[in-house]
C-alpha cells in the first residue's frame, strides 16, 4: 500500500513543484499516456514481435500461430550464407562509397552556395530538386539514362568519341553497382549540401577576417574556422545518410533487381525476398535484425568520432 | 444544443445509409488481379470483364493490373494480411504447388465436374493441378516462339529458320559476318524469372533434366549444356550482350526496331510486331517453334501458361467462378486470339482464330504439345531465384558454367 503511494505521488511532486497553483491535474505518467499508448503500439510492438518471429519457423502464408521456437537457428543460417555476406559486403561498399561521395560534394556544393553571386538563391533552390524526387522516379530516369540502346549517357560519351562502343551500364557486372551509387549520389548529396550550407550561416565572420590578416591561406581558414562549424551538423546528417544507405532497398530493385549475377544485391533484399518469396518470415526477422545490427554499429561508431571531434574543437 | 442533436441524428442516418448502400455494393463486386506485361493486354482484359458486366447487371469487376513480378508478392501479402484483398486473381504455371499447400486459393474440383477436360490442351491442366486438385480454370496458353526477321534471312541467303540450336548460331554467324546487323540474336537474361524460361527451354532440347534420383543436377546433361550454349553465344557477339539486362519487352523493342535477326518470345510479340505504330518489321516477321538438337529433339518449348483462380479468402466465389468462366470461355478466348491463343483444342481449327496469325497458329500445333514444365517443386520461387543466379553468373563471365551450375545444385539442397 505504501509503496503503491510512493510510486503515484513521486512524479505527481515532480509535476506539482512546477505548477504548484494547479493541484488538481493528473500525473504526467498520465498526461503521456495517450503517446506511449501509440509509440508502444506502432513501434514497440511490432519491434518485440519481429524480435519474437526471428527465433522461429514462422511461414508468412499459414499464419504465425503454426511456428516453432527453433532458438538462433535463423540467425546461423544468416551468418554462415555466403550469399549473405558477399551481399553484407557489398552493401558496406555502397554505404561507405556514396556516403562518401555526399559528404565531399555536399561540402563543396555548400561552401559555393555560400559564396555570393549573382542567381544564388535560385541555384540554392535548384539543389533541393534531385533531394525532392521519390526514389522510384529517380531510378526509373537513371535506368533511362544508363539504357544500353537509347540512353543519354551511352550517347554522350560514344559522339565526342570518348567512348567507342554502347556500353550496356547495368547489365556488366563491373559498372552495376558504381552506376546505381552515381545515381544514389545524385539524388541524395543536396541533403547534405543543405546542411552544411545551414550551418555555414553560423560560422563566425570575424574569425574569418582574423584569420586573413594572420596570414591564412583558404585551407588554412577551412581547417580552422570552416570545419569546426560543420562538423557536428555534418556528422548528423553522414548519421542518417548511412543508415539510409545500409537499408537500400528502391533505386536497386527499379534499377536493377540486384543484378547481374547478384552483384547489386544488397542485404535488405534478403529481408525482402526471405519474407514474401520464399514464405520464411521467421527468417526474413532475423536478417531484418542482422540489418538494424550493423546500422547500430556504424551509428556508434559515428557518435564515437563526434564526441571525439566535439572534444577536440 | 437541439439543433446539434437533430444534426447528429441526420449524421448518423446518413452514415448509416451510406453502410447500407456499400455493402449492398460489395454484394455484387469483386476485385480481380491481373498482369501486364505479355499475353493478353490491358485492353482487352477490360473489353472482356466490360461484356461480363454487360451480360451480368448490376455485378461489377474492379481490376487491378500490375507487372509480372508484382503478382505472386501482391497474392502472398494479401493472403497475409488476413482477409483477402482479391477474389480472383491470375497466376503463374510455377506456383500451385506453394499456393495449394499454404491454401491461398479455393479447391474448384466439384465446380469442374461440368466441363469435358479433354477439350482442353493437358499443357494448359498443368497449370492449376497440384496433387490431383484443381485450383483454377488455364487462361493464358503460352510458350516462347522462335521469331526471325524474313528480310535479314533473305539478305544473307538463307532459306529457311533454323530447325536446331546449332543451326541458330551458324545462321546467326552468317548474318553477323555479312553485317546485316551487329547482334543477330536477342533474349530476355535479366536476373528474373524470364531467363529460367529460355534455359528451360534449351535444356527441354538437349534432353536434360533438372533432378538425378531426387537431387538437383542443374550441373549435369542437357542442363549444363543449355548454360554453355547461352554463354558461348554471348561470347562469340551472337547475341545482343544487353540481354543480360533485357525483359520481354525489350526484347521486342530491340526486333520490332529492326536490330535482330533472331528472337525468343512469346506468342503475343508476333501481333505487337503487326502494328505499325509498334514496330518497323511489319509483315517480315517469321515464327517457328523454339528449334531442337539434332538426335535429342525436333523442336523444344517451355510451359508459361497461366490461369484464373479464386482466393481462399473471397466471400464471392460464386461470382468469381462466373467470372472466370466467361473469361476462359471458347467464345471470349477465339474473340481476343490476337495476343494470346486459346485454351481449347478446337479452337485452333476454326479460321476466325487463325486469320492473319497463321503462322502462330502453325507453330503452335507443334510447340503446344511440347510444352515442358519448370521444376515443379513447392520452393519454386526459391530455387527460380538460385538459378537467375547461377545461369546469370556463367552469363557475365564471373564463372565457368560448371562451376555456377554446380553452385545452383549445392544452394538448391540447401533450401530449407
Amino acid at each position: 500500500m505504501s509503496d503503491r503511494g510512493r510510486d503515484v505521488t513521486k512524479p505527481a511532486s515532480i509535476f506539482k513543484q512546477k505548477s504548484p497553483s494547479r493541484p488538481g491535474l493528473p500525473s504526467f505518467w498520465l498526461l503521456l499516456a495517450p503517446l506511449l499508448i501509440v509509440m508502444i503500439a506502432i513501434v514497440a510492438y511490432p519491434f518485440m514481435q519481429t524480435i519474437i518471429l526471428s527465433f522461429t519457423d514462422a511461414k508468412l502464408l499459414s499464419g504465425f500461430s503454426k511456428s516453432h521456437w527453433i532458438g538462433f537457428e535463423n540467425y546461423g543460417f544468416a551468418l554462415t550464407d555466403p550469399d549473405f555476406l558477399a551481399a553484407l559486403k557489398r552493401t558496406l561498399y555502397f554505404t561507405a562509397t556514396s556516403v562518401g561521395f555526399e559528404a565531399v560534394l555536399g561540402i563543396g556544393v555548400g561552401l559555393l552556395l555560400n559564396q555570393e553571386f549573382y542567381g544564388r538563391t535560385f541555384c540554392r533552390a535548384l539543389l533541393v530538386l534531385p533531394w525532392a524526387l521519390p526514389t522510384i522516379v529517380n531510378a526509373l530516369m537513371w535506368r533511362l539514362i544508363y539504357h544500353p540502346d537509347f540512353g543519354g549517357l551511352n550517347a554522350a560519351l560514344t559522339q565526342p568519341g570518348l567512348m567507342e562502343n554502347y556500353r550496356s551500364w547495368l547489365g556488366e557486372e563491373s559498372s552495376a553497382m558504381n552506376a546505381i551509387i552515381v545515381a544514389d549520389v545524385w539524388k541524395n548529396y543536396p541533403i547534405v549540401a543543405l546542411i552544411v550550407l545551414a550551418a555555414l550561416q553560423n560560422a563566425p565572420k570575424e574569425l574569418y577576417e582574423a584569420a586573413k590578416l594572420e596570414g591564412a591561406n583558404a585551407w588554412a581558414c577551412f581547417k580552422v574556422v570552416t570545419w569546426p562549424a560543420i562538423v557536428a551538423p555534418l556528422g548528423v546528417a553522414l548519421v542518417l545518410r548511412s543508415i539510409e544507405a545500409l537499408k537500400v532497398f528502391d533505386i536497386i530493385f527499379v534499377m536493377t533487381r540486384g543484378g547481374p549475377a547478384s552483384s547489386t544485391k544488397t542485404i535488405s533484399f534478403f529481408v525482402y525476398q526471405e519474407s514474401f518469396g520464399f514464405n520464411r518470415v521467421g527468417s526474413g526477422a532475423s536478417y531484418a535484425l542482422i540489418t538494424v545490427l550493423v546500422a547500430m554499429v556504424f551509428v556508434g561508431f559515428y557518435v564515437r568520432m563526434l564526441k571525439q571531434s566535439g572534444a577536440q574543437s | 444544443m437541439k439543433t446539434t442533436r437533430r444534426e447528429f441524428m441526420a449524421f448518423s442516418l446518413a452514415l448509416g445509409s451510406l453502410a447500407a448502400s456499400a455493402s449492398f455494393a460489395s454484394a455484387a463486386e469483386i476485385k480481380a488481379l491481373f498482369m501486364s506485361q505479355a499475353a493478353y493486354s490491358e485492353t482487352d482484359v477490360k473489353a472482356m470483364t466490360a461484356s461480363f458486366e454487360a451480360a451480368n447487371p448490376g455485378d461489377t469487376v474492379k481490376l487491378e493490373f500490375v507487372p509480372y513480378d508484382g503478382l505472386y508478392d501482391k497474392i502472398v501479402a494479401s493472403k497475409a494480411a488476413g482477409a483477402s484483398a482479391y477474389d480472383v486473381v491470375l497466376y503463374d504455371v510455377i506456383w500451385p504447388a506453394t499456393f495449394a499447400q499454404n491454401e491461398v486459393l479455393q479447391d474448384v474440383t466439384a465446380r469442374l465436374d461440368g466441363i469435358d477436360k479433354s477439350q482442353v490442351f493437358d499443357g494448359a491442366w498443368a497449370t492449376v493441378t497440384y496433387d490431383k486438385k484443381y485450383y483454377g480454370m488455364p487462361w493464358i496458353l503460352d510458350t516462347k516462339y522462335l521469331f526471325y526477321n524474313k528480310e535479314i534471312l533473305d539478305k544473307a541467303g538463307i532459306a529457311n529458320p533454323p530447325k536446331t540450336w546449332a543451326e541458330l548460331a551458324e545462321q546467326a554467324k552468317i548474318i553477323k559476318d555479312k553485317k546485316l546487323v551487329e547482334y543477330p540474336i536477342v533474349w530476355s537474361w535479366a536476373q528474373a524469372e524470364a531467363v529460367v524460361c529460355d534455359y528451360t527451354t534449351i535444356t527441354a532440347a538437349n534432353g536434360g533434366q533438372f533432378y538425378a534420383d531426387g537431387k538437383p543436377a542443374f550441373e549435369q546433361g542437357g542442363s549444363l549444356e543449355a548454360v554453355k550454349y547461352m554463354t558461348e553465344s554471348l561470347k562469340s557477339g551472337l547475341s545482343n550482350p544487353n540481354s543480360k539486362e533485357y525483359l520481354e519487352e525489350d526484347v521486342r523493342k530491340v526486333f520490332s526496331a529492326g536490330e535482330a535477326a533472331f528472337a525468343l518470345n512469346w506468342t503475343y510479340m508476333y501481333g505487337m510486331t503487326q502494328k505499325p505504330e509498334e514496330s518497323k518489321v511489319v509483315g517480315k516477321v517469321g515464327i517457328a517453334p523454339a528449334p531442337g538438337v539434332s538426335g535429342k529433339s525436333e523442336a523444344s518449348a517451355v510451359n508459361g501458361s497461366m490461369a484464373l483462380g479464386i482466393t481462399a479468402g473471397s466471400q464471392n466465389a460464386d461470382l468469381s467462378w462466373k467470372y472466370i468462366m466467361h473469361m476462359t470461355a471458347q467464345k471470349t478466348q477465339n474473340q481476343y486470339a490476337q495476343l494470346s491463343l486459346p485454351i481449347w483444342k478446337s479452337s485452333y481449327a476454326d479460321a476466325a482464330v487463325s486469320k492473319g496469325q497463321e503462322p502462330v497458329v502453325a507453330a503452335a500445333n507443334i510447340s503446344i504439345g511440347l510444352m515442358t514444365p519448370r521444376p515443379m517443386v513447392a520452393s519454386y520461387p526459391e530455387l527460380s531465384a538460385i538459378l537467375q543466379a547461377a545461369i546469370q553468373s556463367a552469363l557475365t563471365g564471373k564463372e565457368s558454367p560448371e562451376a555456377a551450375m554446380a553452385g545452383a545444385s549445392e544452394a538448391a539442397a540447401r533450401i530449407r
